[in-house]
């Protein structure tokens, strides 16, 4: 089991998950490379986002592998564990500390220990102010920083959540449809963003928006009732006859 | 660092806090006994005292708000730590009485002759010695909030169900110290104090700087709960209040930041009840009752949740109105108080402060409450 895993990132095999006999997640595989960039699509209720939850320790799978890294095991961790261990999520709905203003959930977000007392006595570095801004800059709130993040615009508070991510310096970003509420600007700039990140991190992203995917311009996976439809490139897909029947077709 | 560190956490607001407790703490003493009585600054024991308990009050309302305001743990049971810490104080003073109680037993309190007790309880040793007993007064309810927030949160309890624990915590204790077996003087609890450290208790003098003492351990846990609030460790409590699972995803281990506010909360209530019971002469088992649980809850609500200023404002300004309305219409105060409560919660949501800040700075009240919308965010996602 550990031998196929070998060399991927993130690695799923035969993971099932039932809620009240619904199976969510129904013998779902997936495996993701280093520095691969990788968009998820389904109709609702496919399991996307049961599938983020197992990946971060949300939910536990009843039956299945999942491995971070080739031998890490997902499924006895917590949520805390699994995002000190460098997978980051970014919600559907964009949720960042609404009374805590734009640089302080930066700076809670900022890699760094996590520990009780280590926050009771943090004194925030030069370097860490340094990575602060160069995040605000990246995310282009620089001139909002003070502002709380409950006065933030829809978009920009997926902008913020996004930086939150960034922060965390995670290996792997998990994204939850990141363009949902944007305007078409705000959607091509997401997509620029994004691919940036994907050159020193792998992202998984979540996304209904057809054009917001074919604008990243990589592997797709589709999913269906909890397991994988189609796997490859957006056009081949998309003249796959079983995506177009469940999905594409409506 | 301990020191700079406290220091540092004071903002102009509660630099004056604490400036107005410190000479608090000096001018109402010297009123009390330097001014001679007919003058208008003469303050009489009766009043020093009841200022004293209102103190002790705030000093709980503050502990109260350190959980709820910045963390959105609800208790309706912190009376319980209140109250154990004022046993713990009411413990070393049975023991201060010595042989002058009616029994003359130079060790075991009236209570446990009475009882017919030959020697004293293992959890009673001890407490004849003074430090043991003011390190017991926070120990004590900081041991039990520990132990009870370890398996809570980590079982992640949380909102209306954790609250009802709380209750269902102080109810269990109440019942448990009705009981004579339990060695803690039953439905009487413990009172005739004598003495402490070596003072009579019902001396002016003493009473005075029992005054002075709750107003300085107020101040100091103005300090800390300021320095406790303004770390990083209190911007990660505000996130857990705000958006608990996302604060997780983030990488906080959420249970290990709430169980260490709440038990140095639990040790703050404890500290407040031990300053409580010398000053009203007596403790007893009805400390325990969850009705004051949840009056305490809305003295935080009253003065304005989230704030520092805020409990200390609310429970003084409510337990004004309650010796004033139970002098005057005892059988109203009830219903006054719960009149408060939904006015306050409807037409308030920040409580006093937040009126004050809201006339002062002129401007429209914030968006929306925090609490709520991000909680279901969390949810959500």
């Amino acid at each position: 089991m550990t031998g196929k895993a070998e060399g991927s990132l993130l690695y799923l095999d035969d993971v099932s998950v039932s809620f009240d006999g619904f199976r969510a997640i129904n013998r779902l595989s997936l495996v993701l490379e280093p520095g691969e960039m990788r968009a998820i699509i389904g109709p609702n209720g496919a399991g996307k986002t049961t599938m983020m939850d197992i990946i971060t320790g949300k939910t536990r799978p009843d039956t299945g592998d999942v491995l971070f890294d080739g031998s890490v095991d997902l499924t006895r961790l917590d949520e805390a564990a699994i995002a000190n261990l460098g997978i980051g999520r970014k919600f559907q709905k964009p949720t960042v500390f609404e009374s805590h203003s734009v640089e302080d959930n930066i700076a809670l977000a900022l890699k760094g220990r996590r520990g009780a007392f280590a926050a009771l006595f943090h004194r925030r570095s030069a370097a860490e102010q340094g990575r602060i801004d160069v995040l605000l800059a990246t995310i282009r709130l620089s001139d909002k920083r003070d502002l709380l993040a409950a006065r933030l615009s829809h978009g920009q508070k997926q902008w913020l959540e996004i930086g939150m991510l960034l922060a965390q310096e995670p290996r792997l970003l998990l994204v939850d449809e990141p363009a949902a509420g944007m305007t078409d600007a705000e959607t091509a700039e997401t997509a620029i963003l994004l691919k940036e990140i994907a050159k020193t991190q792998s992202v998984v992203v979540v996304e209904h928006d057809m054009t917001f995917v074919r604008a990243l311009g990589v592997k797709v996976t589709v999913l269906h009732e909890g397991s994988v439809l189609a796997e490859g490139s957006l056009d081949a897909v998309s003249v796959n006859p079983k995506v177009i029947e469940v999905y594409l077709g409506r | 660092m301990i020191t700079s560190f406290l220091i540092d956490s004071l903002d102009r607001r509660g630099r004056v806090v604490v400036a107005l407790l410190v000479a608090l703490a000096l001018l109402v003493p010297a009123g009390n006994l330097l001014v001679p009585e007919g003058s208008a600054f003469h303050v009489s024991t009766y009043q020093l005292t009841l200022c004293g308990k209102y103190l002790t009050y705030a000093l709980l309302a503050l502990s109260v708000d350190l959980v709820w305001g910045y963390c959105g743990i609800l208790s309706l049971g912190h009376g319980a730590f209140f109250a154990l810490g004022g046993y713990a104080m009411g413990m070393y003073l049975m023991r201060q009485i010595g042989s002058r109680g009616v029994y003359a037993d130079p060790v075991l309190p009236d209570f446990m002759v009475f009882l017919n007790w030959k020697e004293l309880p293992w959890f009673w040793q001890g407490f004849d010695m003074a430090w043991y007993a003011f390190l017991m007064v926070a120990l004590v309810p900081g041991v039990l909030a520990f132990l009870f927030g370890w398996l809570s949160f980590r079982s992640r309890v949380t909102g209306v169900y954790l609250s009802i624990i709380t209750q269902a915590l102080t109810y269990a204790l109440l019942l448990a110290f009705f009981r004579n077996d339990m060695g803690f003087g039953g439905n009487n609890g413990l009172t005739d104090f004598k003495d402490i450290l070596g003072f009579p208790i019902q001396e002016p003098g003493t009473r005075a700087a029992l005054f002075s003492a709750s107003a300085l351990m107020l101040a100091l846990g103005f300090v800390i709960a300021s320095a406790v609030v303004r770390s990083k460790l209190g911007k990660v409590l505000v996130a857990i209040r705000d958006a608990e699972s996302r604060t997780r995803f983030i990488g906080y281990r959420v249970e290990h930041y709430k169980l260490f506010v709440w038990t140095l909360s639990a040790g703050m209530a404890g500290v407040a009840g031990a300053l409580y019971v010398p000053q009203v002469g007596i403790i007893n088992p009805s400390e325990f009752d969850p009705a004051a649980s949840i009056e305490a809850v809305i003295w935080v609500a009253v003065g304005g949740r989230g704030t520092l200023v805020g409990p200390l404002i609310g429970a003084v300004a409510v337990n004004f109105g309650k010796t004033w309305f139970t002098g005057v219409l005892p059988e109203v105060w009830l219903y006054a108080l719960g009149a408060l409560f939904v006015v306050v919660t409807l037409f308030l949501p920040r409580g006093i402060v937040g009126l004050w800040e809201t006339v002062v700075s002129g401007r429209s009240k914030p968006a929306k409450e925090p609490d709520e919308a991000g909680e279901k965010a969390g949810e959500a996602a």
